[in-house]
């Protein structure tokens, strides 16, 4: 186990070589000079001058990967231009919205989606496999960012039952903390709710037709423990594989979803960067979700390998 | 062609009679996305005839008209008179080319880097590092990342929708290209002199279209859901030109006395979307059943 733990240490690093790489290519994107970009078109050439130099533009291209690359082994990702601290700062303020956030929308995840999943399979080609299907169909087809701003109009606007826009930290209060965030929260896992019920039944279905799941029921088990025991077992496995997928994508969501709830997290931060052009805080901020997604699925991976032995001896080969 | 092609060529049947054909229009979730689809796909053809008028056109005095059985304020007015229906009509349009867009450059690389780096095996291991470096960006954030720099317009939003989903589309291709290269006849064909090239285009890659095509029907999906992302946050098409992830943007503002500016374009999207859904589900299990497990 330890081995394969460094095993797929060391194969993300020059994954994450690539990612910085890459990142670092977003602002060279930028066409014709970014600095004019920046000051905007009432900047003086004096001040474009200065954000020119601030951002290191006037020298040559190796000198500014490797002062990227110097500053990046120190844990420095730069200075944000428009909040003016670092970026680092400005994402770790910001991330504990944004997680709490994310793991409350991944736990409903996991559970409407495994839930809606296995109902529909135990129970194929009937009115409760239909009303779900559709259900995920449904959950998979829908804008987020769309469904936040009905879920607005119905519960905070008509309904008057939750508040339609900010946060409260859950250290403060968390009833006040759940009824900001769960609208939000379930904006953003609808999608993965469909996503993971449509795997989870149909890795069931595919489940409950192995041999042993037939030996399971021959002995006389009860059904709900052939499916609980035996079934659920094989069914996570590409339920496990997925989560890191599931955190991508509510990553990504939270950027409209939280602009949308006018929530001030990673997402919002990223968002305002990008409409801004802070290209310091798009740079350093995608350098950091990635880095970070990438920690996480090697989290995963070793939570799976750690489940299903066979993984180890299938990376090894 | 050579000899041997000529040899071993199988005598083509029209697609229309082929049982693949016939398994697809039996099945219905397939049937229902391409009524969908199609509804859509005819909205954005006959855009011109379908609007009631010009969907920029302002018209301040029957701002804000509701929904309603009229010809032209079917689907009321916005906030500074324009027509919804006209709007939403040309806003399927962009939807649908800036997804085909997506679509047709997946195709090419996503083919070609697939291809190459499934066959070439020292090339694999570069190619799919890249691929994994660009797969580690949460999706949209890499293509509102890409737009924000490019500078916001509907190519910017095709480049950056491909850039995100290529390596995914490279990977599935990727994966067949390793299963069939090994196969027998393949050998054969490499025995009987062929290059590379000719092993790639004739042999390999016709068998591995099924994945593909399965892929591409829900790249398009994603790609007309993140292009209204894209457009929603100021990134995609410029206002002049109708989108439905800007009207949703510019309803946002009325949403407490004017729901429908935002209902009805996420309704639109909501169609398209489910309608190609249901086309890829559809596909996958009648090309590709042993997919069904991985997507679900």
């Amino acid at each position: 186990m330890g081995r394969y733990i460094v095993r797929r240490l060391i194969q993300s690093v020059p994954i994450l070589l690539i990612v910085s790489l890459i990142s670092f290519g977003i602002m060279k994107l930028v066409p014709g000079d970014p600095a004019i970009v920046i000051g905007g078109p009432s900047a003086s050439a004096a001040e474009i001058e200065a954000i020119r130099k601030n951002l290191g533009l006037d020298r040559p291209f190796h000198v500014q990967l490797g002062v990227f690359y110097w500053n990046l082994l120190q844990g420095d990702l730069g200075r944000s231009l428009l909040l003016g601290k670092p970026v680092l700062e400005a994402v770790f303020e910001r991330a504990p919205i944004t997680v709490s956030i994310s793991i409350y929308s991944l736990i409903l995840t996991i559970v409407f989606g495994i839930a809606i999943g296995i109902l529909a399979a135990l129970r194929q080609n009937t009115w409760i496999d239909q009303v779900a299907t559709t259900f995920a169909l449904i959950g998979v087809s829908l804008p987020n960012f769309w469904l936040g701003l009905v879920m607005i109009v119905l519960f905070s606007v008509h309904l008057g039952w939750l508040p339609t826009n900010g946060y409260v930290e859950f250290s403060t209060d968390p009833w006040r903390w759940f009824r900001h965030a769960t609208m939000p929260a379930t904006a953003l896992a609808m999608l993965q709710i469909g996503l993971l019920a449509r795997i989870t039944r149909s890795t069931m279905l595919e489940t409950l037709r192995q041999d042993y799941i037939r030996t399971a029921r021959a002995k006389g088990l009860p059904e709900w423990k052939v499916v609980a025991k035996h079934a659920m077992a094989n069914v996570m496995i590409p339920v496990v594989t997925v989560i890191g997928i599931i955190l991508s994508v509510l990553i990504s969501g939270s950027v409209v979803i939280e602009s949308v709830f006018s929530v001030h997290g990673i997402g919002s931060l990223l968002g305002n960067a990008i409409l801004r052009r802070d290209y310091t805080m798009i740079q350093g901020g995608l350098l950091f979700v990635a880095a970070a997604l990438m920690l996480l699925n090697i989290l995963v991976d070793i939570l799976y390998a750690w489940f299903d032995p066979r993984v180890r001896y299938d990376a090894g080969k | 062609m050579d000899a041997h092609d000529e040899a071993v060529k199988p005598r083509r049947t029209p697609f229309w009679r082929t049982s693949t054909f016939r398994r697809l229009i039996r099945h219905r979730s397939f049937m229902i996305g391409l009524v969908l689809f199609g509804f859509v796909l005819s909205l954005a053809v006959f855009a011109w005839w379908i609007a009631p008028n010009d969907p920029n056109r302002t018209a301040i005095r029957i701002r804000f008209r509701p929904p309603q059985l009229d010809r032209v304020l079917l689907l009321g007015t916005d906030n500074l008179g324009r027509n919804l229906l006209s709007r939403v009509v040309h806003g399927a349009q962009l939807s649908l080319m800036i997804g085909l867009g997506v679509v047709i450059l997946n195709a090419v690389f996503g083919v070609l880097l697939g291809a190459v780096a499934g066959y070439f095996r020292k090339l694999d291991g570069p190619m799919m590092r890249l691929a994994d470096a660009l797969m580690a960006f949460p999706s949209i954030l890499l293509a509102i990342g890409i737009a924000a720099a490019l500078g916001p317009s509907a190519w910017t939003a095709v480049i950056a929708l491909s850039v995100v989903y290529i390596p995914r589309t490279a990977r599935i291709v990727r994966a067949s290209v390793l299963v069939v290269r090994e196969m027998e006849f393949v050998q054969a064909a490499r025995a009987a002199g062929a290059g590379d090239w000719r092993i790639i285009s004739r042999h390999i890659m016709p068998n591995c279209m099924a994945p593909l095509i399965v892929q591409l029907s829900f790249i398009f999906a994603y790609a007309v859901l993140s292009e209204a992302v894209l457009s929603f946050l100021g990134l995609g098409a410029p206002p002049s030109i109708p989108s439905w992830g800007t009207m949703i943007s510019e309803g946002r503002t009325y949403i407490r006395e004017a729901a429908w500016l935002t209902v009805v374009p996420g309704c639109a999207i909501a169609i398209t979307v489910l309608g190609l859904n249901l086309m890829g589900d559809g596909l996958r299990d009648v090309l590709d059943p042993r997919l069904k497990v991985e997507q679900g």
